[in-house]
């Protein structure tokens, strides 16, 4: 069990509605937001994933002095993985997996000034035989977002997978 | 404005074209706010020579984010009590995506009215690259 603190703030809302496309001004505009049923900016459905800012040592951000595995002088920073045996040409593996499902569960809507914890959960770890990719092993993650009073506003379930190969293009 | 109850009925649907010709730079975008950094989504060079794709593609998260603004331009601001999806395929720099959500069921529950719908994005050659759930708090 890990648990972070994740300050809601109002640029952030803006950057994240612009980054999934909605103009919508209930994610920017303090003015209109107040005169609509919401009374003030909220944050879009999906906004909590955005507490991956906040986690100390996500995997998934460059950190100074770090090797990144992302391209620089050569087209990865990181030496690729020890094949183990048997091991075909690993796909999304290099990208550290993919993301396979996600489920939110609100309580109320999100809000410039909430510190919600965060609480990350272990969840179940099962395996499948995928026809574009090989063997894929799913794990699942629960995190539960509480805010400054202690009460539970959203809980995320996300479902990562790790493939044998290269996902296969249709 | 919210959905009624009342006005709504069981295989009602509505859909949203979300994005058109998705741009590598609004991948950018999506990794800088949502702090998912991870190089398949931003870095060509990384993603066609060491991961072995055709090129970047999109973060799931990006294409529940544009499904999502579907949703809440049917369901209203802050109505969404559950939303959940799968990830069937990837979405890649020029897909157009159309998400629509269809009426499943309307419910009543401690004098509070919601509605349930099934979810489903699909691509330009009609391939579902999202399929999911959402419910939401509706007027009576």
């Amino acid at each position: 069990m890990a648990e972070k603190k994740f300050p809601v703030e109002a640029t952030h809302i803006m950057m994240f509605a612009r980054s999934v496309g909605d103009e919508n001004p209930v994610y920017y505009d303090e003015d209109y937001a107040k005169k609509t049923e919401s009374g003030g900016i909220i944050a879009p459905p999906t906004f909590a994933q955005a507490s991956a800012q906040f986690e100390p040592n996500f995997v998934l951000r460059p950190q100074v002095g770090k090797p990144w595995m992302g391209s620089g002088k050569t087209p990865t920073g990181t030496p690729p993985k020890p094949k183990t045996e048997g091991e075909k040409k690993e796909g999304g593996g290099g990208g550290g997996g993919l993301h396979a499902e996600q489920h939110f569960e609100y309580h109320r809507p999100l809000r410039p000034g909430d510190v919600l914890s965060v609480t990350i959960l272990p969840g179940k770890k099962w395996e499948k035989e995928g026809k574009r990719s090989g063997k894929l092993k799913f794990s699942e993650t629960i995190s539960e977002y509480r805010d400054q009073k202690g009460e539970l506003v959203i809980t995320a379930r996300g479902v990562g997978v790790v493939t044998e190969r290269v996902v296969e293009q249709k | 404005m919210p959905l009624s109850a009342k006005k709504l009925k069981v295989g009602d649907s509505h859909s949203e074209k979300v994005v058109e010709n998705l741009h590598r730079t609004q991948l950018v975008m999506y990794s800088g706010a949502s702090g998912d950094y991870n190089p398949l989504h931003s870095d060509e060079v990384f993603a066609t020579q060491v991961a072995g794709y055709p090129s970047v593609f999109a973060h799931g998260m990006l294409s529940m984010g544009l499904t999502g603004k579907m949703l809440t331009n049917y369901v209203g601001d802050g109505r969404l009590t559950k939303y959940g999806v799968r990830f069937s395929t990837q979405v890649w720099p020029g897909d157009d995506l159309t998400a629509t959500a269809t009426v499943e069921a309307i419910r009543e529950e401690g004098g509070k009215h919601y509605a349930d719908f099934a979810v489903s994005t699909k691509n330009q050659k009609g391939q579902e690259v999202i399929n999911g759930y959402a419910s939401a708090r509706v007027d009576p």
